[in-house]
């Protein structure tokens, strides 16, 4: 997958837990926890999406490290299918 | 006849309007059937019948506001068993006759017979498949919609023929006209929203002033040692798929339910002068809403669900409580109530107790800290837990054991 690709299926996961959330001025090395007030059931909600759309499951120990844009973008496209 | 009663809809309602009738004069209705969706200032509400009857007529219409207590339709008692239907009575036909109606497609009931004593014959059949085929396609299906799907769509331009109904019999209901909205209906959800919030802020102002007012708080507080909850957790969730992991809230709720069994004077409610114990725990949830605002259903019989089953009705009372599906009889069952207000930021949180209910239950973030155990310093997940409670119903010794029961429950967490 490319990083185009993989940030378009983290953005679909991202607004269907919060409809409301303003991707455009989010800081790609912020907490998406604290930056789209997401809780926990928020939290493994959007991971549960990324998952059904990128078929990358991100185990819990990994929690802190996709806490960010940047974190997740990174570890999705790292551990996608194909992945070089 | 019988009268169906706006039900109590929480202590914070007072009074709300029919949305939407999901059933209709002549209806048999069961026990815990939903049959409307009222709107309260809080939130959307299902509310279900108490009891098992037939429809006699509806008594307040559609948009209609009104307080709590209201008859809102008339039910008789069930019928006792259903009626044979009339049996349908045919034009008499001759065997072939009725053979070659069945061919053809054609509903013999409906013909008149031009043969000898109004008998079918074969020509009035032919005749009749020939008209049909080309006079009479059949009639566009006629829609059901509730009349608030009916405004909606108008409101939003939505075209009710490619909605696809989900209520009874395939009726259009407001919730799938909102969801087949166009994606930009900005405008009147904002504003919808706009004026909900307004609404809710002074819902729950209302209600915690008179917490404050009338109930005489404590406050007690500790610190509870999460790492062997964590590292249960932690095993527990490598091994599972994201559907199924549980949260740390999971486990808290379930230490708070179980620790309200054991120590029941905190579970209940301040009526009349006096304290009641709840048979049942029922254990509230305070859930904020995307958007602002905040709802508390309960999840009934708490304390005799596993850390899985908590997980589960917690994640469905959340997603339900957002999009505006909670039932009447979850927000006002809650025999105590939950804040996990701390689930990010905040260590600590107090909460305001939700009368009648006399106890609340705060549990702020899993935070590591420095901790001393036999003498040696280490690193430790920990969480602060906090109780609220009536002093009308107890005093700080009982909540005191209400607070180390829910810690000796984190101690054990696989017992959970």
């Amino acid at each position: 997958m490319t990083t185009t690709t993989v940030e378009a299926a983290i953005r679909t996961a991202i607004v269907r837990v919060a409809p409301e959330a303003d991707l455009t001025v989010l800081d790609p090395d912020e907490s998406l926890r604290a930056a789209l007030d997401l809780d926990s059931l928020d939290f493994l909600a959007v991971l549960e999406n990324v998952a059904r759309l990128t078929l990358v499951t991100i185990p819990e120990s990994s929690y802190a490290t996709v806490d960010s844009w940047r974190g997740l973008v990174d570890f999705v496209r790292d551990h996608a299918e194909g992945a070089g | 006849m019988g009268e169906f009663l706006m039900p109590s809809l929480g202590a914070d309602m007072d009074h709300a309007t029919v949305l939407e009738w999901l059933i209709a004069p002549g209806d048999p209705v069961h026990k815990g059937q939903i049959v409307a969706v009222v709107d309260t200032e809080k939130a959307a509400m299902d509310i279900e019948s108490f009891e098992d009857g037939v429809v006699g007529e509806l008594l307040v219409p559609v948009g209609t506001t009104v307080p709590v207590g209201t008859p809102l339709a008339l039910f008789g008692p069930p019928a006792p068993a259903a009626p044979s239907p009339a049996p349908l009575v045919h034009p008499p036909a001759s065997p072939p006759v009725r053979q070659l109606a069945r061919r053809l497609g054609v509903e013999l009931a409906l013909l008149p017979g031009s043969g000898p004593r109004g008998q079918l014959t074969h020509a009035d059949v032919e005749a009749a498949a020939t008209t049909r085929t080309v006079t009479t396609a059949p009639p566009p299906p006629r829609l059901r919609v509730s009349p608030l799907a009916r405004r909606l769509a108008r409101d939003r331009g939505v075209d009710l023929a490619t909605v696809h109904g989900t209520g009874r019999g395939g009726a259009i209901t407001a919730q799938d006209v909102r969801d087949s909205a166009p994606a930009t209906p900005a405008a009147t959800a904002a504003s919808d929203r706009g004026t909900r919030s307004e609404a809710m802020r002074h819902a729950i102002g209302v209600l915690m002033a008179r917490s404050k007012r009338e109930v005489p708080h404590y406050y007690l507080s500790t610190t509870v040692d999460l790492a062997r909850a964590t590292a249960h957790l932690a095993s527990l969730n490598a091994e599972r798929p994201l559907g199924q992991r549980l949260v740390p809230a999971a486990l808290l709720l379930a230490a708070a339910a179980r620790a309200a069994r054991k120590v029941p004077q905190v579970n209940g409610f301040w009526q009349d002068g006096g304290f009641v114990a709840a048979e049942h725990v029922n254990l509230g949830m305070a859930v904020s809403l995307r958007g602002g605002g905040l709802v508390a259903p309960a999840i009934a019989d708490a304390d005799r669900l596993g850390a899985d089953e908590l997980m589960a009705a917690l994640r469905d009372l959340v997603s339900r409580a957002r999009a505006g599906h909670l039932r009447q009889s979850e927000m006002t069952c809650g025999t105590i109530t939950v804040t996990n207000l701390g689930d990010r930021g905040v260590e600590s949180v107090f909460g305001v107790i939700y009368p009648p209910q006399v106890a609340l239950v705060g549990f702020g973030r899993v935070v590591e800290r420095p901790w001393a155990v036999d003498g040696m310093l280490g690193v430790r997940p920990v969480v602060t837990v906090t109780l609220s409670a009536d002093h009308r119903a107890t005093d700080g010794h009982v909540g005191g054991l209400y607070l180390t029961a829910i810690e000796d429950l984190l101690r054990r967490p696989e017992d959970l």
